[in-house]
């Protein structure tokens, strides 16, 4: 990144989906939550959802990938997720986000990033708001 | 029902170790396709990779305190979840020292007389040299009816 960011930037938004159930178990054994909630179709079903549940973590994860695709792994130093709906196979989510402060410090911008997934109908299912810290001394 | 003695309960100190196949897996798993996840032998984990700590403190006794707070599987959610790096993100070969303590419970009325009961749990990571590397607050949720509604 040798660009500067700036307040209300907002680059494109990438789609993720639609959800499968191989996403759900591929993320659950990279991460070591095995809850059946969101494999077994019998206890899913049986708890009283119509599907397996996404795993929470797997889209909050793919949103935080949307942010450090564009702007590296390197300078995250906060992130915060907060879910607002469940989500099931079969759904398309958008995520976006756009840059919400610029801090400059003399060796560094802190930037402050707002991150959505949102549904079909452009409902909210999980927020993140992250910080990065980016160098900005000499190339 | 949630207990609420469980406030301040600390659980065992557990390793967790950043291993380069587990931090490429898990970008793969989240779609995290920058390259300074899978170049070199030191790889950068995900914002999101101290989740695994659900691996590594199931192997130590006393690992995880969270079960102490009693929250109901069914009606339990993860509400929030946050990671603090107090400098560059954790990457493979790095050895964290994680240790978690459930810090706060509290209540907070909802609609149709529901109340939500929230309970967070602090997981700090040291390095070897004893420094605060990273943080991981987890919040769980739970749904309780109020006493006078009649059971579903």
């Amino acid at each position: 990144m040798s660009r500067r960011l700036y307040t209300g930037e907002e680059p494109a938004a990438l789609t993720l989906g639609p959800l499968t159930r191989t996403d759900f178990v591929r993320y659950q054994g990279a991460s070591g939550d095995m809850n059946p909630i969101h494999h077994d179709e019998p206890f899913a079903k049986a708890s009283g959802y119509p599907a397996p549940l996404a795993v929470g973590m797997f889209s909050a994860g793919a949103l935080c990938a949307w942010a450090t695709d564009w702007l590296g792994p390197q300078g995250v130093r906060r992130t915060r997720i907060r879910w607002l709906k469940p989500c099931f196979p079969g759904m398309t989510l958008t995520l976006s986000g756009r840059v919400t402060a610029v801090r400059a410090t003399e060796t560094r911008d802190e930037v402050d990033l707002a991150l959505v997934a949102t549904d079909e109908a452009g409902a909210p299912v999980v927020q993140v708001w992250m910080e990065f810290h980016l160098s900005t001394d000499a190339p | 029902m949630i207990n609420r003695s469980a406030i301040g309960a600390k659980g065992a100190p557990f390793d967790l170790w950043v291993e380069r196949g587990k931090v490429m897996e898990f970008a793969r798993a989240v779609r995290a396709e920058h390259p300074d996840h899978s170049t070199g032998l030191a790889p950068i984990a995900p914002p999101t990779f101290l989740t695994t700590q659900l691996f590594w403190e199931k192997l130590v006794e006393g690992g995880n305190p969270w079960a102490l707070a009693g929250m109901s599987e069914e009606r339990g959610m993860h509400a929030e979840q946050e990671y603090v790096f107090h400098g560059p993100p954790p990457r493979a070969g790095d050895r964290l020292i994680g240790q978690s303590t459930i810090t706060e419970i509290w209540d907070k009325p909802s609609k149709n007389g529901v109340v939500l009961t929230f309970v967070k749990m602090v997981t700090t990571f040291h390095d070897a040299d004893g420094r605060l590397v990273a943080e991981a607050i987890l919040t769980g949720v739970e749904r309780n009816p109020a006493p006078t509604e009649p059971a579903p």
